[in-house]
């Protein structure tokens, strides 16, 4: 018999009705307008580690409305929040499904800690749960309470031996971030207390993707913050880079790390680039996970068990 | 030999790790959002049966293992092998050496059937069927009629492995063993 009946049961389908109406009342309550840019674009992500479907005339099925949103805001927007499907090539587990929903918004003048306080706000509302604990560790924290050397001045021979050690791989071919990523991912992620917001910040540099950068004693560190609870990631924002030139030059840099892992090249986003060159205003924005913030309030274990159809029933 | 992508891990897969052949167990894809996508695999050496964990590179691959589970009738120990036939039709013999057999020399009888792990061509473990029927060289006599009061006594059977059995039954009998619980199920059946 070909299997043709929901993922997720209907209670958990009504709640996630309520759910997305929730947000959207938390959103109209702030002023902050509602938008639905495409998701079949002309251009897709020049990002190492992120995959956009293609459709046959060539475009690419968006991995976050990011850009387009960012060209809104150029054009005036003011703040925009959008609840939209995202679809991600090669990413499928009892927490990731190739297609899901993403919340993406933006505060115009904010910085990252303006916007983590109300990514908390948004969360304790959407869960009930006015007293839920949020704190915020800088990524170098972070690695320390692991016992983990520290992530930003350490050589790339030690970050390569600790991550054998704690991970049983081999890593001689690893790169830097590689080694950062599977230390957090599998040493770090499962440390954190779980019953809280826990919000990390100040990633390296190499992993600011469109995050401003600082410098803090010497080191370069990016504005940008993961958010975990119950040992899942389930938001990534940053403080935004505004600059057209230097977004240029991380788009190329991309482009030079997939041609050295033998990839092809992806094409910039020319019409994100023209966007910032007539300015893009000073802001923060945020993506959040709607699927994964649904299973931990609704206390269920796999992404599947929160959609309608999973990727396997689509 | 062949390799396996990440993307084509599941479980039952039989990989080549450290020059061991192990069967993939568990795979778990972990990945932060902006970052390098991992597989958290475990594997169960299929020589040592210990479980290993380890981390791969999500593009990472990984060589494939040469292992077939093979039906084989047992022959015969020669005192430092046992021989098995295989029973496609080809009457290929092959030799298990005491690490590949291991617990199974308890349960083996000629001319039944086996289930054999080859790995590159060669026995490395053997798999006694669940149910298997052997005979008792020595216990003490037989309790007559004694079917009702539900007390054991150790029984040696022809393999010389040491099974508890009901008071009633005596030397010479043919019993039915479970080969998972090493308990006696019943006589067997003429």
């Amino acid at each position: 018999m070909v299997p043709w009946q929901p993922s997720a049961s209907l209670p958990i389908l009504r709640r996630r009705a309520q759910f997305l109406a929730d947000i959207r009342a938390f959103f109209a309550e702030r002023d902050v307008m509602e938008v639905d840019t495409p998701l079949m674009s002309s251009f897709g992500v020049t990002d190492l580690h992120l995959e956009n479907f293609r459709t046959e005339d060539g475009r690419f099925l968006q991995t976050s409305p990011e850009y387009a949103m960012k060209r809104l805001l150029a054009a005036g927007s003011g703040d925009i929040y959008q609840l939209s499907h995202v679809f991600r090539k090669d990413e499928t587990s009892k927490r990731h499904n190739a297609e899901f929903t993403l919340l993406e918004w933006y505060r115009l003048g904010w910085n990252d800690r303006a916007l983590m306080d109300e990514v908390a706000q948004l969360c304790r509302q959407l869960a009930g749960r006015p007293d839920l604990k949020s704190e915020s560790l800088s990524y170098v924290q972070a690695f320390s309470l692991a016992n983990l050397p520290d992530p930003h001045t350490s050589s790339l021979a030690l970050l390569q031996q600790v991550a054998a050690e704690r991970l049983a791989c081999e890593t001689e071919r690893w790169r830097r971030d590689d080694c950062l990523d599977g230390l957090m991912a599998v040493v770090v992620e499962p440390l954190l207390p779980p019953d809280q917001l826990t919000f990390v910040t100040l990633y390296p540099a190499s992993q600011a993707a469109l995050a401003r950068q600082e410098a803090y004693g010497g080191v370069h560190l990016a504005r940008r913050f993961e958010l975990y609870w119950q040992g899942m990631e389930l938001a990534n924002g940053y403080w935004e880079l505004t600059d057209a030139a230097e977004q240029r030059s991380r788009f190329e840099a991309d482009n030079e790390q997939r041609r050295l892992l033998g990839r092809q090249a992806a094409a910039q986003d020319a019409r994100l680039l023209a966007a910032m060159q007539a300015g893009l205003p000073d802001c923060a924005g945020v993506a959040l996970g709607v699927d994964r913030l649904l299973m931990i309030i609704a206390g269920e274990k796999r992404i599947s068990d929160v959609l309608p159809f999973d990727a396997d029933r689509a | 030999m062949a390799n396996y992508s990440t993307n084509e891990f599941r479980s039952g897969l039989k990989v080549l790790l450290e020059g061991d052949p192990c069967t993939i167990v568990e795979n778990e894809f972990v990945k932060p959002g902006k970052g390098q996508a991992f597989n958290r695999v475990k594997l169960k050496n299929l020589i040592t049966g210990r479980v290993w964990e380890r981390t791969f590179k999500s593009g990472e691959s990984i060589e494939s293992a040469d292992v077939m589970d093979t039906d084989m009738e047992y022959l015969y120990s020669d005192g430092e092998f046992w021989h098995f036939m295989k029973t496609d039709g080809s009457f290929e013999q092959l030799a298990a050496d005491a690490k590949a057999v291991g617990d199974t020399k308890d349960w083996l009888k000629e001319q039944q059937a086996y289930e054999v792990c080859l790995f590159n061509g060669a026995p490395i473990s053997v798999s006694p069927p669940n149910h298997i029927e052997l005979e008792i060289v020595e216990t003490d006599p037989g309790l007559k009629g004694d079917t009702a009061t539900g007390g054991s006594k150790p029984a040696t059977l022809t393999t010389g492995a040491v099974v508890k059995v009901p008071l009633f039954i005596n030397q010479g009998e043919v019993v039915r063993i479970d080969t998972r619980t090493r308990e006696y199920i019943s006589r067997a059946k003429q």
